[in-house]
This record gives C-alpha cells, sequence and structure tokens, in this order.
C-alpha cells in the first residue's frame, strides 16, 4: 500500500467536510475519485498530501513516499516572472536534460523558455504534469487536472497519463467529474459525497443505485464510459477495456 | 572624496536593500504589501519599548514587530482578502506607538526621525548592525529559496513536495519583522514598507526569472539610496524621503519597459 486511511474526517469550523473515509490505493492503480461539486473531492486531495489537519481517523502514508502532485489549476501571478524552464526545478534542481525529456514526454516540447503565465490551459496542464514526472513519484495525484481542456484534449491527457502509469509503475489518485471520459481508464472509481458512497471497478460504479442517485442518469440522460484504443498492454493486468475507440450509451 | 558620513549612510542604505530586494520580491508576489507597513508602523512602538526598558533599539522594535508580523499573519492567512483586519491594525500600532512615545520627552523632540529615518546620523556600529541584520535575513532567504517560491506558487505543490507552506509564511514573517527593524533608522516606520515594494515593483519590467528580479531590486534599491543621497545634500531634503522619491522616479522609468508576457 502507499496510502491508507481509517475513518478519516475534516472538519471547517462547525461543518464536517468528510466522514469516515477508508481508503486504500495500492502500488500502480489508477483510481478515481467522482462526486458532485461540494463532495469533498479536493478536501480528500488536500488531507492526503497532509495540508488538511483531521478531526478524527488515521492517515497513513507509506514512509519517504513521493508523491507528484499536479493541481486543479496553476494561478501564476503577473508579478511573477518564472519560465517553465525555472519552474520545473522548484524545489529540486534538475538537470537540463532530465527537463527536456519530462516536456517531451508530455508532449510541450517547446515550451522551456516560455514565462508560464503566458501558456495555454492545456500547456500549463502538460507543464505540471512534466514537473510531477520529474519528481519520480509513487504516486501521481491529480486534482481535477483537464479542467477548462475540451474533450479532445481531455481523452489525451487522460491517455498520457495511463501510458505514464504503465512507464514508471507509479499509481494514479484523480479527482474528477468529467464522468464521461475518465472512469474506463481507471481500475477504480470512488464515489465521494461527504463520504465513501460507493466503490469499484468503473462499471460497476456507474451501475451502483448510489451512484445514480447521486449523478441521476448523467447529464441529458446519457451516461458514456469513454472506451478507446489501447496500443499497448498493461503488464498483464486485468482490464475491462473493450479496444474499439466506441462509446457505450447507457440511456436513461 | 565624499565625506565619512555620506559613506556611512550609503553603506547602511546598500545594506539593508541587501534583504530589502529579495524580501521585497517576495511582498510583491504574495501580497504582503500591506503587512509590510504594519509590521514598519509597529516600529514605533517598539522604539517605545526599547526606551522605557532601556533596551538597544533594535532589539526592541524587533520584538514588536515581530509580535505585529506574527499577529497579522495569523489573522489574516495567505491568499484571504485581509485589506480591513490590515487597515486597523496597521494605523492602530502607528497611533498606540506615537501614543506611547509622547510618554517619553526624550523621543518627544524627535519623533520624525523614527519616523522617517535619519541615515546621516548612523554611526560605524549602526552600520555593522544594519548588516548583521540584512545578511540574516539575505541567508535566511536564500536557505529557503527554492522552498518560498514554491509555496508562493501553490501551497499544494509545496505541501506535496515536502515543504509545509505555513513554515515558508513564518520564514517571511520573520524576515519582513527583522528587515524592518533594520530599516527602522533609515527610512522610518512610514517610508519602510516603500523601500519593500517600490524597487521589487520597479525590478518587476526588467526581470524574466524570480532571481533576476530580486537582484535588480537590489540595484535598483541601492541606486535609489546613492542617488536619494545625493539629491538630499544638493538640496537640503530629507534623507529617507529623499531615496523613496528616487525608487519612485525609477519605477515610474521602468514600466514602458514592462514586458508582462
Amino acid at each position: 500500500m502507499l496510502i491508507e486511511t481509517h475513518g478519516l474526517s475534516v472538519r471547517r469550523g462547525n461543518a464536517t467536510v468528510l466522514r469516515d473515509v477508508d481508503l486504500a490505493i495500492a502500488q500502480g492503480e489508477i483510481v478515481t475519485i467522482v462526486g458532485p461539486n461540494g463532495s469533498g473531492k479536493s478536501t480528500l486531495v488536500r488531507a492526503l498530501i497532509g495540508l488538511e489537519p483531521l478531526s478524527a481517523g488515521t492517515l497513513w502514508r507509506k514512509p519517504g513516499l513521493r508523491i507528484g502532485y499536479v493541481p486543479q489549476r496553476l494561478h501564476v501571478d503577473a508579478t511573477l516572472p518564472m519560465t517553465v524552464r525555472r519552474f520545473l526545478s522548484l524545489p529540486q534542481r534538475v538537470s537540463d536534460e532530465a527537463a527536456r525529456v519530462a516536456l517531451t514526454r508530455t508532449g510541450v516540447p517547446d515550451v522551456a523558455q516560455r514565462q508560464l503565465s503566458g501558456l495555454s490551459g492545456g500547456q500549463l496542464q502538460r507543464v505540471l504534469l512534466a514537473r510531477a514526472l520529474l519528481s519520480q513519484p509513487d504516486i501521481f495525484i491529480l486534482d481535477e487536472p483537464t479542467q477548462g481542456l475540451d474533450q479532445p484534449g481531455t481523452a489525451a491527457f487522460y491517455r498520457l497519463i495511463e501510458e505514464l502509469r504503465a512507464e514508471t509503475g507509479a499509481a494514479v489518485l484523480m479527482v474528477s467529474h468529467d464522468l464521461h471520459v475518465v472512469m474506463s481508464a481507471s481500475d477504480r472509481v470512488i464515489c465521494l459525497n461527504g463520504h465513501v458512497c460507493c466503490q469499484g471497478a468503473p462499471h460497476v460504479v456507474s451501475a451502483a443505485p448510489e451512484y445514480r442517485a447521486l449523478f441521476g442518469l448523467g447529464t441529458g440522460g446519457t451516461l458514456a464510459l469513454y472506451r478507446h484504443l489501447h496500443d499497448h498492454d498493461h503488464d498483464g493486468e486485468a482490464h475491462a477495456h473493450n479496444h474499439d475507440h466506441a462509446r457505450e450509451h447507457e440511456d436513461a | 572624496m565624499p565625506d565619512d558620513f555620506i559613506l556611512r549612510a550609503a553603506l547602511a542604505g546598500v545594506g539593508l536593500m541587501l534583504a530589502a530586494g529579495p524580501l521585497g520580491a517576495f511582498v510583491i508576489w504574495r501580497r504582503m504589501a500591506y503587512t509590510g507597513d504594519a509590521t514598519a508602523h509597529a516600529a514605533i512602538l517598539g522604539v517605545a519599548l526599547a526606551l522605557a526598558t532601556e533596551m538597544p533599539i533594535a532589539l526592541g522594535t524587533a520584538i514588536v514587530a515581530l509580535a505585529m508580523a506574527l499577529a497579522v499573519s495569523a489573522l489574516t492567512g495567505r491568499g484571504r482578502a485581509a485589506d480591513t483586519v490590515l487597515g486597523v491594525l496597521a494605523h492602530s500600532a502607528l497611533a498606540l506607538g506615537l501614543v506611547a512615545v509622547s510618554f517619553l520627552p526624550s523621543v518627544r523632540s524627535d519623533l520624525s526621525v523614527w519616523l522617517f529615518g535619519d541615515v546621516l546620523t548612523v554611526n560605524a556600529r549602526d552600520v555593522a548592525t544594519i548588516w548583521a541584520g540584512s545578511g540574516a535575513v539575505l541567508g535566511l532567504l536564500a536557505w529557503r529559496w527554492g522552498a518560498l517560491l514554491t509555496a508562493t506558487l501553490s501551497d499544494e505543490l509545496s505541501q506535496a513536495a515536502g515543504f509545509s507552506p505555513r513554515r515558508q509564511q513564518l520564514v517571511l514573517t520573520v524576515a519582513v519583522a527583522l528587515t524592518v527593524a533594520v530599516a527602522l533608522k533609515i527610512v522610518g516606520a512610514l517610508m519602510t514598507g516603500a523601500m519593500l515594494v517600490i524597487p521589487a515593483a520597479a525590478a518587476r519590467s526588467l526581470a524574466r526569472s524570480p532571481e533576476a528580479m530580486a537582484l535588480w531590486a537590489v540595484l535598483i534599491g541601492s541606486l535609489s539610496v546613492v542617488g536619494g543621497l545625493i539629491a538630499s545634500l544638493r538640496l537640503d531634503t530629507p534623507a529617507g524621503p529623499s531615496i523613496v522619491v528616487v525608487a519612485a522616479t525609477i519605477f515610474a522609468l521602468t514600466l514602458p519597459l514592462a514586458r508582462y508576457r
């Protein structure tokens, strides 16, 4: 196990934001947390990183656990001059070669000398991912990493994350409300609404009554599992993907 | 050959900028300008405390400035809109300091020294104290530089990398308090905030990296010190405000150079 929580609860003032969250993330798995706005997704991520004091429960992290964190968005103040190259060396210095390789791998090979505040949303997300990659993480933690990307951009970003998981063996914990795209890529989906409503394989969760109660039957009646083409295999792990790049609609 | 007192004044001012340049950059990036003001204003109260208890002035101001900086930091937190709290604290601290000082006749007479500084009268020991204090701040910032920058960009990125953003905030709070104590004799309680903010703001237009911005802030601040002292001698104007006027002029001149993108 990399991270394990038992009965994790977080309180803000008098409001309980999270209660009784039991969660375990093993080496190399992709876990997606879905939940409506205000369900405590981001708070859970902050708690796992160590930013939120727990009001109850326990949080265990593998000693020396390296986290590659990709935030929801990074607001870079216009008063702070910072090139992409400089940013990649925060807080630990990395070599020019390592920086070049990482930026190339995440699909933004030409932005090294650009100012961070001048990047597009999609470029910034890939730079953030490159920085996470450079920390040689045991686990990537991504908080709604595709906000502001269009659907093809989102799909490409998730495909990249899957590939990185396959290449590095790092686990992935992802927060999302991009239900359409994310779920088939996950080994496990955790449905959160202040507490863990249900969890399991994507198709199991999407069929669960708790999930349907939270999300209805999808926006506009469609709930889609996006399945895309894989050109590689994930170390023989059992995956329930159809390699057919089709969308499967579960209409109401 | 300039007189000794001018050399000492220039050394004192440049010494201050070694700390105030890089720290000022953080003050701008993290929007702590008002925090700097509140802390500097509280220094007057520190003067009163030091004189009443026969403590060294620098120590008294450092203690009160630190208490104020910690209070502001605790009350506001990062990113929270706190104009009101800071406005109340900054001006209350100044008023309280002035009232406290009025009980001490020895200070009452030359209050303007503490409000606007008196850099032309610094002695060799003052210069040594200033360089020691500035050196400590600069060392602190250099030691924590990467972590401070990371925490300035994002609390989460910082924590995920193993650096508590709270600790970085504390480092900066202590640095502001120390710098205020150093700056009091040079530009006074009312102008200290200006020496943090203006050179760093001018540096923004010239820099493409955080390190370059910090360096430019030191250079621009030092230039302002020298220019202000010369102007003060030639025109018989008060030294502290003259330094700030020169800094503001340089800021205005750098504006057209701004390449924010």
